[in-house]
């Protein structure tokens, strides 16, 4: 499904460069659900970032689809590949109402009927329509997640890109918000690319996970492996510890 | 000994709706101990820390029967007086270092500043006692960090130069509120390794608000659950996994564990009566 050889990125020129991401290979498969784990500024969301296209200097190849991504990506890349923030108060348009997120979102996508497909999305991610004219302010932090899930499905996308979508919710609400994420892949055979520090929300929803460290990937490993705690490097080992400690 | 006794607490906020109790009626005593305060956004754990110093703004409202600091009730204190026992009494580490340092001050004027606040000091002497905290909180290069400014300091380095201006004054209380949630694991354990050793060192009193349940139960020596503006439960931190309300018990079941793979996680089922019962004294 997604296929990424030999990815760099970088911010800034000459003395100002920066290297986010450094030679990184990964590959997930249709329907499977990978993990990207490590500290802030590892290279973790760049990684998405450029997947997206909101990373302009990168060089590598990325294949979606068995397609390669050029410098623009199309409509139907947007289709196909989705993606949902950490901050679901950040994402949304403060004046904008659910509505307006959700019609504008699948009109862009150029679908119609949109007025029976608000009322779907708005179903599939248990939100149900009474939430449907309100404004983000009147929403809490998990149902503004939510309305940024049924966002990222309004296109019927195949690949979610979940860059730390739990992070900024209490314990209780990251629950419902992860069973949510598990039942849409197994109902819509989603395929998720999820980035998070938090190993076992990781463990939690992927089959495999790609540990970062400055901008590297240093090692993959099943989730298996995680939970027998059978890291081979030493920074996934100090990871490993700390969450596990914590 | 009791360092610091709550009794009653309230906070309110007047709305168009009426009024908002964040926190209603709230009983807790400390003494030289860890004490971490848990519960989720909301729970009104922030506000009873806030309301502790008396940092909350108008037109909120804090009502008690007594906030008493070995002995002095600082209820009847005034502004002025109340100013007093900030930072040299009681101190408070917020959550995110990037909006709690001025970031036009350098970072060494900043400690010295809340040093020579409160004790009748040389610059000189002051700006040694900062070079002497920052290494106490494990800076390496004090003399390059004291000159440097907020923006050019890491989100850990932040936090620890938070602790160690609040800790200059030498407080007897420290209430930390969320103080690693904006820091890596790798970092957490770091910057709680040194608030632990310092507050362990001097003897002091500390509470620790998070909504982190493992890193409480770990960390702490009591702790206090809140769940809409009340203590539904007390208990000590490391027997906190077998914890009986079902409020705690659902936010420990909610949280995903790596040697225990579930298919689906347990979605916390609310009940109304827990925001009706009582509050649970926290007093020894």
């Amino acid at each position: 499904m997604l296929d990424i050889t030999d990815l760099n990125v970088w911010f800034g020129q000459g003395r100002d460069r920066v290297d986010a991401v450094k030679a990184a290979s990964l590959a997930v498969e249709q329907g499977e659900s990978f993990g990207l784990v490590g500290e802030s500024g590892s290279g973790k969301s760049t990684i998405l970032r450029a997947i997206t296209g909101l990373a302009p200097d990168w060089s590598g190849r990325i294949t979606v689809d068995g397609t390669d991504l050029g410098r623009r990506r199309d409509r139907a890349f947007y289709k196909s590949v989705q993606m949902v923030f950490q901050d679901p108060y950040a994402s949304l348009h403060p004046r904008h109402s659910v509505d307006q997120v959700l019609s504008e979102t699948l009109h862009l996508h150029g679908l119609g009927e949109i007025d029976r497909r608000v009322a779907k999305l708005l179903d599939d991610v248990g939100l149900g329509p009474r939430f449907r004219f309100r404004y983000p302010h009147q929403l809490s932090g998990g149902q503004r997640q939510r309305v940024a899930i049924a966002r990222a499905l309004a296109g019927e996308p195949r690949l979610l890109l979940l860059d730390e979508p739990t992070s900024a919710l209490d314990v209780s609400v990251q629950a419902e918000i992860l069973n949510l994420l598990t039942d849409l892949r197994a109902e819509r055979g989603l395929t998720y690319l999820m980035v998070s520090h938090d190993l076992p929300v990781v463990g939690h929803m992927c089959e495999r996970l790609a540990v970062m460290k400055d901008g590297e990937i240093v090692e993959v490993m099943e989730v298996a492996a995680l939970r027998r705690m059978e890291a081979r490097h030493p920074y996934a080992q100090s990871l490993l510890q700390a969450s596990v400690a914590g | 000994m009791t360092l610091l006794d709550v009794g009653n607490l309230w906070v309110k906020f007047p709305t168009r709706q009426g009024m908002f109790e964040a926190v209603r009626g709230v009983s807790f005593s400390l003494k030289k101990e860890r004490l971490g305060i848990v519960g989720e956004s909301g729970s009104g754990k922030s506000m009873t820390g806030r309301a502790i110093l008396r940092l909350i703004r108008k037109p909120g409202i804090v009502e008690a029967d007594r906030i008493a600091l070995e002995g002095t009730d600082l209820m009847r204190l005034t502004e002025i007086q109340m100013r007093q026992v900030r930072g040299e009494q009681i101190s408070m580490v917020m959550q995110d270092p990037k909006f709690s340092l001025n970031p036009v001050m350098t970072i060494g004027a900043q400690i010295m500043e809340a040093y020579l606040l409160h004790a009748k000091a040389s610059r000189s002497e002051a700006r040694a006692k900062a070079v002497e905290m920052l290494e106490a909180v494990s800076i390496r290069d004090p003399e390059r960090v004291m000159r440097a400014y907020p923006h050019e300091m890491s989100g850990g380095m932040g936090q620890r130069i938070m602790i160690a201006m609040m800790l200059i004054p030498n407080p007897q209380i420290l209430i930390a509120d969320e103080p690693t949630s904006a820091l890596d694991v790798s970092v957490q354990r770091q910057v709680l390794d040194i608030m632990d050793r310092l507050v362990t060192d001097r003897g002091m009193g500390l509470i620790f608000i998070s909504h982190d349940l493992n890193l409480v139960a770990e960390f702490c020596d009591r702790v206090l659950i809140m769940y809409a503006g009340r203590i539904v439960e007390v208990c000590d931190a490391d027997k906190l996994h077998a914890a009986q309300h079902p409020y705690t018990r659902g936010l420990l079941n909610s949280l995903p564990r790596l040697d225990q793979p579930r298919a689906r996680l347990e979605v916390l089922q609310r009940d109304a009566a827990w925001a009706e019962a009582p509050s649970v004294s926290g007093r020894v």
